[in-house]
């Protein structure tokens, strides 16, 4: 923090125009109108889903299971897909949480040998820059190994369905991963090294270190990148589409309640948008606006959790 | 940056627990990766090897092919692998290329707005907006495609003149090259204008002062100094949203027209308009034959051709920022 005020530049007398070369007035009026424009795009589109929104939502939609039929008045609502959206986000971050975290620290505090930490840096990267829906239909070859059939159901010939929550939450993990892993190795940088000094010098131990001097430290940091991740799961279809099966509603597999459930396939807020809108088979597009609108708000509102977090990490430093 | 600091003692039993399960738990990762390398270059292995080159070539229609491949003999020693991809590769390449040409030009712009010229009031509401737009779900974008800009090139941009005269070799919808460069563009620039702008903060405030100093204007300043320096974050940049860009599947399935149709640049405007299919894109429509073994084994080759692609991605991205890294700054 105290570096990002050391550095802000100092601004020269605003004198813009007067004076200036044409060629330069014009690049600045292309800032200016590309500026606009951002605003009127992100004002165009949350004002459009909002009252498209507000047109077609209702408690109701909320609260009651989604039913399939021709007619858009008889389907239902979207509490199943609602639900799943949030299995979903909390698996998905459980299973992100220790390995982005766990690489982080590692990183950062250890980093031995340095190619293997060079290695694991780039792997990281390239899972970023890996396509969900390549993602996906590696998730679905890996959960149709025979060895893992206890995380989906087994049809009919022995043949491992491969489509449950927990195969999509496992790979809707490695979505969210970067972003937990980023934001952690930030705030542990940022951590001066005289905080490290200073536990060493009392007798701590590297372990102790981290886990009751870094880790409370970086706190917010883990937080942000947990908000980010979780925002990115809950609007990801691609996933969803081919590893979840999007059925409907929830079906479990066996009669274990929670493991049953998670076993079993269902859908989420995205991928009921995607099968309500013309694209998908519902065609029942004022279902699908008053769900994108739900989808929004709670991108939204997992943004404006970051706003919080990183404004109280401001007030502190 | 010094590397980390460790504590004087001798590391005792407990902390090299420590560390070595933390090292497994970050190797995690390679394993995944190099599994999925293999998963997925194995699986698509058969389509490669029974097209040869012609994999990547032109010739038929894809469409045909694809079903082709869906309904062949369930006997394995028949099944029917014949595949020419180009247009899907061309629909792909065309799209990505398309949106983060624009996407730069308009994301550069946009950030050095947002550093150097907007008034702080203006400032306030245009990060926070910035970050809400790269944030939307992809297939909330889609939806407003498919359900407003879509019906609205379909009416308005394409004559009755313009469909009749193409409408038997393809037909026009107005799911359409353009749409789908449009929104992709709205999807990718929000990334772009966060990276560049972090890039353009982190330009060390004495560069620019000098050249204040020497009486050069903001503008000039600007796009001489800080943009320069900022070129490697920016190069970065671009290869994130390119990466994003080649991987959408559901937003370019749902406004792109999904037809395996290769757009003419020779047919003038009606170019922009014409319907295609991504990679990304097919494999989602195709999702449901998965289970069929060549269409799977089809699919797995258009997935190993995007990691593949990724991959490289990454890797020129690496190559491309080590000379510029002495010179510029690295966020």
């Amino acid at each position: 923090m105290e570096a990002a005020t050391a550095t802000t530049p100092v601004r020269p007398a605003p004198a813009t125009g007067s004076g200036w070369r044409r060629t330069d007035r014009i690049f600045v009026g292309v800032c200016w109108a590309t500026g606009i424009l951002l605003c009127l795009i992100a004002g165009s589109l949350v004002l459009f889903m909002l009252v498209k929104g507000l047109q077609f939502l209702s408690v109701n939609l909320l609260t009651t299971h989604p039913v399939s039929d021709l007619d858009q008045s008889k389907t239902g609502g979207f509490l199943d897909p609602l639900i799943g959206t949030v299995i979903l986000a909390v698996l998905g971050t459980l299973i992100a949480l220790p390995l982005g975290v766990g690489a982080a620290v590692w990183l950062t505090e250890y980093g031995r040998p340095s190619w293997l930490a060079r290695a694991v840096e780039s792997g990281i990267e390239m899972v970023a820059g890996t396509p969900s829906i390549v993602l996906a239909i590696f998730g679905l070859l890996l959960f149709s190994q025979q060895f893992l059939s206890f995380l989906s159901f087994t049809a009919a010939g022995n043949a491992v369905f491969g489509r449950s929550f927990f195969a999509a939450g496992a790979m809707m993990s490695l979505i969210a991963l970067p972003l937990i892993f980023g934001a952690t190795r930030s705030a542990l940088q940022a951590i001066p090294g005289h905080v490290r000094e200073a536990s060493y010098a009392l007798g701590k131990t590297k372990a102790a270190t981290i886990r009751r001097v870094l880790l409370p430290m970086s706190r917010e940091g883990v937080a942000t990148g947990t908000a980010l991740g979780m925002g990115r799961i809950a609007g990801d279809t691609a996933i969803v589409v081919i590893l979840l099966g999007a059925t409907l509603r929830l079906q479990g597999v066996g009669d274990v309640p929670v493991v049953g459930t998670l076993r079993g396939t269902g859908s989420t807020l995205t991928s009921y948008v995607y099968n309500n809108s013309p694209a998908g088979e519902g065609n029942a597009p004022d279902k699908a606006y008053a769900a994108a609108f739900v989808l929004l708000m709670v991108v939204i509102a997992l943004n404006f959790g970051i706003d919080l977090i990183t404004s109280r990490r401001g007030r502190r430093a | 940056m010094t590397g980390p600091v460790s504590p004087a003692t001798e590391p005792n039993r407990s902390d090299r627990r420590a560390e070595l399960m933390l090292g497994a738990l970050a190797s995690v990762v390679l394993v995944l990766i190099a599994g999925m390398l293999v998963f997925v270059l194995t699986k698509a292995w058969p389509s490669f090897s029974h097209n040869g080159l012609a994999w990547f070539g032109s010739g038929g229609n894809v469409d045909d092919q694809l079903i082709d491949i869906f309904n062949s003999p369930a006997n394995p020693d028949k099944y029917e692998y014949t595949l020419h991809a180009w247009p899907l590769l061309y629909a792909t390449a065309l799209v990505t290329v398309g949106a983060v040409a624009i996407g730069l030009s308009f994301a550069l712009f946009a950030a050095i707005f947002i550093v150097e010229f907007a008034p702080d009031r203006l400032r306030a509401v245009l990060e926070p907006v910035v970050r809400l737009l790269a944030a939307v779900p992809s297939v909330i974008y889609g939806l407003i495609g498919i359900l407003v800009l879509v019906p609205f090139v379909g009416n308005h941009l394409i004559g009755t003149e313009t469909k009749k005269s193409v409408a038997y070799v393809v037909q026009l919808s107005g799911n359409s090259m353009l749409v789908a460069v449009v929104i992709l563009t709205v999807m990718i620039t929000p990334i772009m204008i966060a990276l560049i702008v972090d890039a353009l903060r982190a330009v060390p405030g004495s560069w620019t002062e000098g050249a204040h100093a020497l009486g050069a204007n903001r503008w000039r300043v600007v796009w001489t100094i800080a943009v320069r320096a900022a070129r490697p974050a920016i190069v970065g940049a671009c290869v994130l949203a390119t990466a994003r860009a080649l991987g959408e599947a559901i937003m370019l399935s749902m406004v792109s027209g999904s037809v395996g149709f290769a757009p003419n640049p020779l047919d003038g405007l009606t170019f922009f308009v014409e319907p295609m299919r991504p990679l990304a894109a097919t494999i989602v429509d195709n999702a449901e034959g998965l289970s069929v073994k060549p269409l799977g084994q089809t699919l797995y080759a258009f997935a190993a051709v995007l990691l593949v692609s990724s991959l490289f991605l990454s890797l020129g991205a690496w190559a491309v920022r080590q000379p510029m890294k002495r010179y510029g700054v690295r966020p």
